[in-house]
């Protein structure tokens, strides 16, 4: 009788913790999504926990201003996310594959090698990239942002754990003796069993490239190619307290809300995909 | 011992595996491997901009490195692991506590599913707007002082970012709700990994659930723990989007949020080349050891 008093009690704590928890991870949100319903005079008034009714012209405000090309920012991170997406998990999958299938001599080195830079932080060789893709003429221009996606060790080690359980080599044989060539073996043979994992990696990767600020806001310089993280970033350097709040509130709330919307759909997916890749017992 | 048939079934497949692994290293090595061996060139160089003159490169071999170590380096460093304890700290207490919760299979849970979801989410916001978005709502002027004010529970405004405290931990709170969730269901993936028979003993013994939590869940998740710890502290040595929008690049009050990363992308921007690099190459040493731990840690899995 005691104990169950006592593991109701616990019950009741334990619901609470996550309550509370949860009330932290969306009230931020929510707070943006009401602010970026009022007017800036309504905002400088002070705090309300409901919406107004400003809205839609928040929206043209933004729309319209042209020291924030918002549909351009849009559109560039866009392109780059996907970009990356995109490259990241085929070259990733080509690269698994590779390692995964063949016997070669320098395949164990090469393994080891792509374990060793794994989690290797892009940012101390950010100085070299950058005199680099100066020296390529490709400063201020998206595709710095896009093509070192390429080499992705976290996406290339998601898709050989896959492989591992997932790809049975029988299947690349009898391939084979059908006469099919090895590209195409992997491209029409392998690629659609590896679709699960490739759905979760791009999903990662375009979150990612979607996010991404350090590398993004040394690259570009021009207004008009600017990525989101880079605009929101501006907004923060320039007098802030000039700004229509409404507009700044409307801002952040674009740039997030995609992901957003993604993230409501495939949720589950997304959560179960955190750790098919991770480090297993 | 099986001679290999001419014809089909000698062909070598070996040049595949150099042809299909070719983009990923031909791309590592020209974005990340040169450039890094020019980032380590230029550390040994004075070479920098001053107004509209340049000055540089002369080869000017460890000054580079003494000078930091004896300017601001040892400072940020400081910052920057303080930055991430205090987000950490609570970030892996929490974090074990809902694994084990959403782990069990003894307690029940309602709306397990709808927690996860929710704990999960700040992982995937923008790092810069959600940082953008604190700035906003603690603002002087900004909704929770105003919250604060009007329902008398402070007589004037908190001044959130004028003081080291409040603004390290306003970057503290963030980083724990944008990784919390991500390590709880980490933890959570490992838990469930653990032989369910050990739980069943354990209970057939009498164990009390602080038992079975120290003596078997605890042990047992070691691994991935360390893991944990390992990759967060890479994380935290990159912590950059955070701060630098919250204070915009400036680490105030009193360069006391300034963290590694920041100092690098202010030695970039201005174009000193020769300070960047030596920091660089300092970055490098430090992820070089962590990412031996990690490589360690995998391969006595695999």
């Amino acid at each position: 009788m005691k104990q169950e008093k006592h593991s109701k009690l616990g019950s009741v704590l334990m619901h609470a913790l996550l309550i509370f928890l949860s009330f932290l991870c969306l009230f931020f949100f929510y707070i943006l999504i009401v602010n970026a319903t009022r007017t800036h005079i309504d905002l400088q008034k002070g705090f309300s926990f409901l919406p107004g009714t400003n809205f839609i012209q928040n929206l043209k405000n933004v729309l319209n201003d042209a020291n924030v090309p918002i549909l351009n920012g849009i559109l560039n991170s866009l392109i780059v996310s996907s970009g990356c997406a995109i490259l990241s998990t085929y070259f990733s999958a080509m690269t698994a594959y590779g390692l995964y299938v063949y016997d070669f001599k320098l395949k164990k080195p090469a393994f080891m090698f792509i374990m060793m830079i794994l989690v290797m932080p892009t940012q101390v060789c950010a100085l070299g990239f950058l005199r680099l893709i100066t020296n390529m003429h490709l400063d201020d221009t998206l595709y710095p942002l896009i093509i070192p996606a390429i080499a992705s060790p976290a996406v290339f080690y998601f898709m050989y754990s896959y492989m591992q359980s997932n790809l049975p080599k029988d299947l690349v044989e009898a391939a084979r003796i059908d006469g099919s060539g090895e590209f195409r073996t992997f491209n029409q043979v392998v690629f659609p069993i590896l679709k699960p994992a490739i759905a979760v990696q791009a999903i990662f990767s375009f979150v990612g490239a979607w996010n991404n600020y350090f590398v993004p806001a040394l690259v570009i310089t021009t207004k008009t190619r600017q990525t989101l993280p880079i605009m929101i970033a501006s907004l923060r350097s320039a007098d802030f307290l000039k700004f229509d709040m409404g507009k700044v509130y409307m801002l952040i709330l674009i740039a997030i809300v995609p992901i957003i919307i993604v993230y409501l759909f495939l949720s589950r997916f997304i959560i179960e995909g955190v750790t098919l890749g991770g480090v297993k017992e | 011992m099986k001679k290999s048939v001419p014809g089909r079934r000698g062909i070598s497949y070996a040049k595949w595996g150099y042809i299909f692994i070719l983009p990923f290293f031909v791309s590592f090595f020209v974005f990340s491997f040169f450039p890094l061996l020019d980032t380590i060139r230029y550390s040994f160089f004075e070479y920098y901009r001053s107004g509209l003159k340049q000055i540089g490169p002369n080869f000017v071999g460890m000054r580079n490195y003494l000078e930091l170590l004896t300017t601001d380096l040892p400072k940020y460093a400081g910052n920057t692991f303080i930055l991430w304890i205090i987000g950490f700290v609570p970030q892996i207490v929490v974090s074990l506590l809902l694994a084990q919760w959403f782990a069990s299979a003894r307690i029940k849970i309602h709306g397990k599913q709808f927690f996860k979801v929710v704990i999960y989410l700040p992982n995937l916001i923008m790092a810069a707007a959600f940082s953008m978005l604190f700035f906003t709502l603690f603002s002087d002027s900004g909704p929770i002082n105003s919250f604060l004010v009007n329902h008398g529970i402070t007589t004037e405004a908190v001044r959130f970012m004028a003081t080291v405290g409040g603004t390290r931990g306003l970057v503290g709170l963030m980083n724990f709700l944008m990784w919390f969730g991500n390590t709880t269901i980490m933890l959570m993936a490992a838990i469930m990994g653990i032989n369910p028979t050990l739980f069943e003993a354990a209970e057939l013994d009498g164990c009390t659930n602080r038992q079975t939590f120290f003596k078997i869940t605890l042990p047992l998740i070691r691994p991935i723990l360390g893991y944990t710890l390992i990759t967060s502290m890479i994380g935290g040595l990159q912590m950059f989007d955070v701060p630098q929008i919250l204070t915009n690049g400036e680490g105030t009050p009193n360069r006391t949020s300034m963290t590694l990363i920041m100092y690098l992308n202010k030695h970039l921007a201005s174009k000193n080349y020769g300070m960047a690099g030596a920091l660089s190459v300092y970055l490098f040493i430090i992820s070089a050891i962590l990412c031996f731990l990690v490589y360690r840690m995998m391969n006595k899995e695999t």
